[in-house]
């Protein structure tokens, strides 16, 4: 059936993902519906959609891009390169103080991003979102336990807990950090599914279900978390902007990851230091953070806004 | 508390639904009470269709939920075909819904959004089998014809692809797809567009004779519920009214709310005689502090000093014909 | 309200002339643009109304009867939306005239009371303000003035202890006194037309029953011009002078509301009073229904609007939009129209219908019979049609 906006069956479609039966036919009709709903953007948020995929990509198939050097590989220590280099055709985007890729670290400054808030997202939608949904929904004491950890969590100091737990560790690195925020994420994601699970949960077709007979596991499972899910995925966006700035700073702050591994926030504070000699090396990471939220941010108003005028007219 | 009376009621071997003193109230803000249904009995014949008639907040709709025990009901006793359905563990009690099934008012939300028509309708032979999937699609497909939907087209759908008239027609066939006696439908037809309407109470009526179905037909419309009704029974604010033959109590209510309801009815007939008086508009009483004795008496242009202090109770005053009044108007 | 112009008639019928009518409604159309296409929702309607004189408008959600009422009082706002044609009010060109204007003419000569009465009353402002608000912005009346103005008013509508009334908030008050003071709102500044738009479709009937009386006495005692529009046949029925049926943006059918009941000349006005179970009725009636539903609003069919439910439907009926022209020689006269090709009690629409009966086509066999096979045979083919024509439900809502 021909679909006049190309978005209602994207929002279908994607949705429905969990459950869907059929793999094959059915990642078909994801990728079309996705290509429709780039094709109906304006240009700018194409633009922007663009380098998401884009920034993405790379972040993913670091190690295998050909002629990508290692961020790592310090030429001048093998008199190769210099420190500071302009780009040049060895080194697109030149190199930095201590004569490393700019490119490279730039690519795989994305992958510690992507990785960071994608492990933080998905920890908040599996615990955040089934926590809640089931919260909302049995209601009674399960759902006072639930929110008196909510309360507990949402009035801990996030930054004392982290530093707290890098002391006591004595360490720092990627997975620590994503491990720390996620025990916070939990929290709001939570919070968000259970408000909504408790208006699904009123909706006409839940008493449908339990007049069929339907045990609550099953109406839990089958009823409410898909109904709960799109707008938790809504948020996820918003979070993931505030994910990747999060990342930079605390590694710019230089409690984040820790030094040689590449990082946008990280290598920023790198740059910082010869910002009198050249303040080429601060370009690149910086261009790619403030690019990487706006295109989140335009890209999630976008579907925002779409969606929206869909679901009034349902 | 005293009910409104059990004059009304048959033998129980006569009857496939026997609902007595059923009483719901929940809390209200300022530790106080809400009396949303107070101490009615009722029986259903099987095959019989009753109508339950009445304004908001009357308590119809709260009452189609508790025969479902959709919430939990104060005292009184549901009895379905010799169980008490108060009695029942929750397991036994979602077992004994396959026998009672509803369909509610707004045909679209009464429908997952995220799921397939298909997969909705299946939805109760999921819980209770038969587990084949062959089977299962067969028994689905043969209920959406019924219904008056092509399956084909409309397995794969997801229902904000469907009207609304077509959605309570998806919601019917889920209903009725486990082979239920009883089927409690609330206020089937008030979201409909008008043209629609008719098509769906036609649809109930010849599911009804098709699949032995008992009904409770749950509405404010009277027109509707004369049409579909065997018996009706009239409610104001948790407590009924008059219970009579469908045509017997349009023809001749004897309750003075049967009254005032009836000539309220919007005919769609010019030279009907219209009532042109207009009176004050009243406080309707509220259910948290419903008013003493008969609970119309605030409204009622016959009461007396005696409606205030003794509550009518249900007597007869024609052949099945009852009403619960001091003054009833036959 | 300071004189503006000599010729603004005040409250009396003085200034207009016999000749002219109140409201002359020609050729309107209203649509909205959105991203699944264009909704026609009035699609090209002319009315007249006479001082004094009740209308009722009836269709069903969808038909544009509600539009159509927004559009003449210019109520229709976003960037959306655009309508053509003439609104001619008091002899002024509404559609032509200023926003400015509009507001000196909103309240003070069109008011409008709305379904859903909560809703269109502030929640957060005491009944008094929102009454006295009214009056004094727009008859320059004094506190105390307006006051009293404002406890006559509730008087009028008959709201018991008016004085304590006034300090009361909306949610207080039942559902059905709300409405009495959102009438009482509309009728502060002595409206020449007052529109009224499904007034009483949240309200249970018993109160229905009285809004409808107060609405009748207050136009009638006024003299006042009102609009009624509503789905419901029995609201119109006996409480409107004329009556309008609207379906698909369009109007199909149009007489003096008796003859409209007595000689209905247009299918689906015919289908729909016939469709609707009534307490006249013994139980159990079956009921004719009307076959399939009503048309997407961005996807009209050419022709009739009403030719896929049709059970006189012709050939020409699906190709040609009928014209609404005068039904014959009924006792409505000149001002009974209709727009069908095939009208009912005429000689055409008896041939149509034997024709169609004779081919079986399934919606006029569910009339001709009113056989469940042929009405589930029916069911079918409209949910086909209905499916092929695609998921835009609720899209006109």
């Amino acid at each position: 059936m021909a679909d006049p906006t190309g978005l209602r069956s994207l929002q279908e479609d994607g949705q429905a993902s969990a459950l869907a039966r059929s793999p094959a036919p059915f990642r078909v009709r994801v990728g079309r519906s996705l290509w429709n709903a780039f094709r109906e953007m304006p240009w700018p948020t194409r633009a922007c959609a663009s380098w998401l995929v884009l920034i993405v990509t790379v972040a993913i198939f670091a190690d295998w891009i050909p002629g990508l050097q290692d961020p790592n590989y310090q030429g001048f220590l093998f008199g190769k390169s210099k420190t500071l280099d302009p780009p040049s055709m060895e080194h697109w985007l030149g190199t930095d103080n201590v004569s490393r890729d700019i490119l490279a670290r730039v690519v795989h400054g994305a992958r510690t991003s992507l990785i960071f808030a994608g492990g933080v997202l998905l920890c908040g939608l599996v615990f955040g979102g089934l926590l809640g949904s089931a919260a909302g929904f049995l209601r009674g004491r399960f759902e006072a336990v639930v929110m008196f950890y909510v309360d507990v969590s949402l009035a801990f100091p996030a930054l004392v807990f982290f530093l707290f737990a890098i002391t006591m560790l004595n360490t720092r690195g990627l997975g620590i950090m994503t491990v720390a925020v996620a025990l916070l994420i939990i929290a709001p994601y939570t919070r968000i599914a259970r408000a909504n699970s408790l208006s699904v949960s009123d909706r006409e077709f839940v008493t449908a279900a339990r007049a069929i007979g339907t045990s609550r596991p099953r109406i839990l499972v089958r009823e409410i978390i898909p109904n709960v899910y799109p707008t938790l995925v809504a948020y996820s966006l918003i979070v993931a902007a505030v994910l990747v700035i999060l990342e930079a700073t605390l590694s710019f702050l230089g409690i984040g990851v820790p030094i040689p591994r590449a990082s946008w926030g990280g290598d920023i504070n790198m740059a910082r230091r010869d910002i009198a000699i050249n303040v080429w090396p601060m370009i690149p990471p910086i261009l790619a953070l403030v690019a990487t939220i706006l295109s989140v941010n335009v890209v999630s108003d976008w579907l925002r806004s779409n969606a929206a005028s869909r679901s009034s007219a349902l | 508390m005293a009910g409104t009376g059990k004059a009304h009621l048959r033998r129980p071997e006569e009857v496939l639904l026997r609902v007595e003193d059923l009483v719901v109230e929940y809390p209200a803000p300022g530790r106080k009470v809400v009396h949303a249904v107070s101490g009615i009995s009722f029986d259903v014949k099987a095959g019989e269709t009753l109508g339950l008639v009445g304004e908001s907040g009357c308590g119809k709709t709260t009452t189609g939920k508790a025969l479902l025990q959709l919430l939990s009901v104060t005292s009184g006793s549901v009895v379905l075909d010799g169980t008490d359905l108060t009695g029942l563990s929750p397991r036994d009690m979602r077992r004994a819904r396959t026998d009672l099934q509803m369909i509610f008012q707004d045909p679209i939300s009464s429908l997952n959004p995220r799921r397939k028509i298909g997969d909705i309708v299946a939805e109760p032979l999921q819980v209770w089998g038969p587990h084949s999937e062959v089977e299962q699609v067969r028994m689905v497909d043969e209920m959406l014809e019924a219904v008056g939907m092509d399956p084909v087209q409309a397995r794969g759908r997801r229902p904000h692809e469907f009207s609304g008239g077509q959605c309570q027609r998806i919601s019917i066939a889920r209903s009725l797809v486990l082979g239920p006696r009883l089927l409690i439908c609330d206020e089937p037809v008030s979201a409909l567009d008008m043209s629609v309407q008719a098509q769906i109470l036609n649809l109930l009526g010849d599911l009804k004779a098709d699949y032995d179905l008992t009904l409770v037909f749950i509405a404010h419309d009277l027109a509707v519920i004369k049409n579909v009704s065997d018996r009706v029974a009239v409610m104001y604010l948790g407590k009924l009214c008059e219970v009579a033959g469908a045509d017997d109590l349009y023809d001749h209510p004897a309750h003075p709310y049967t009254g005032v309801l009836l000539n309220a009815n919007p005919e769609p007939d010019p030279e009907a005689p219209l009532d042109l008086e207009i009176r004050e508009a009243g406080e309707l009483p509220s259910p948290i502090d419903p008013p003493s004795g008969c609970r119309f008496r605030t409204r009622c242009p016959y009461a007396t000093e005696k409606c205030a202090a003794e509550e009518p109770m249900m007597r007869k005053v024609g052949d099945d014909h009852f009403v619960a009044c001091h003054y009833p108007t036959l | 309200m300071p004189a503006e112009n000599a010729s603004t008639p005040g409250t009396g019928p003085v200034a207009v002339s016999a000749g002219s009518p109140l409201l002359r409604v020609d050729d309107l159309h209203t649509s909205f643009h959105v991203a699944a296409g264009e909704v026609r929702a009035v699609r090209g309607v002319s009315l007249t109304l006479d001082r004094g004189r009740t209308l009722g408008i009836v269709g069903e959600s969808g038909s544009g009867k509600t539009v159509l009422a927004r559009s003449i009082m210019r109520l229709n706002i976003g960037g959306n939306v655009s309508t053509s044609g003439n609104v001619e009010f008091e002899g002024r060109d509404l559609l032509d005239l200023p926003l400015k204007a509009m507001k000196n003419l909103w309240g003070t000569e069109l008011a409008m009371v709305f379904q859903d009465p909560m809703t269109s009353l502030n929640p957060v402002v005491r009944v008094g303000r929102q009454l006295t608000e009214h009056v004094r912005s727009n008859l320059g009346a004094g506190r105390g003035e307006a006051r009293q103005m404002a406890i006559d008013l509730l008087r009028e509508v008959r709201i018991p202890d008016a004085e304590a009334r006034l300090r009361a908030f909306p949610h207080e008050l039942s559902g059905g006194m709300r409405q009495r003071i959102c009438i009482a709102i509309a009728l502060a500044c002595e409206p020449a037309l007052l529109f009224a738009d499904e007034p009483t479709t949240a309200l249970d009937v018993t109160v229905q029953h009285q809004i409808l009386n107060l609405l009748g006495r207050e136009q009638r005692d006024r003299e006042m011009a009102m609009i009624l529009v509503t789905h419901d046949l029995g609201v119109v029925a006996g409480r409107t002078d004329d009556t309008i049926v609207m379906y698909a943006g369009k109007v199909v059918e149009q007489a003096p509301t008796r003859v409209l009941f007595t000689e209905m000349r247009h299918p689906y006005s015919e289908a729909l009073l016939r469709s609707i179970p009534r307490i006249g009725q013994r139980s159990h009636t079956r009921l004719s229904a009307i076959t399939g539903r009503p048309p997407d609003p961005i996807d009209i069919p050419p022709g009739c609007p009403f030719s896929p439910r049709c059970p006189y439907v012709q050939q020409k009926c699906r190709e040609e939009p009928p014209p609404l022209v005068a039904a014959g020689d009924g006792a409505g006269g000149a001002s009974h129209l209709s727009a069908c090709w095939y009208p009912v009690g005429t000689d055409a629409g008896r041939d149509a219908f034997a024709r169609n009966l004779a081919d079986r086509l399934p919606q006029t066999v569910v009339v001709a019979e009113g056989s469940e096979f042929a009405e589930s045979a029916a069911a079918n083919a409209a949910a086909e049609a209905t499916a092929a024509n695609g998921s835009f439900e609720g899209g006109g809502a």
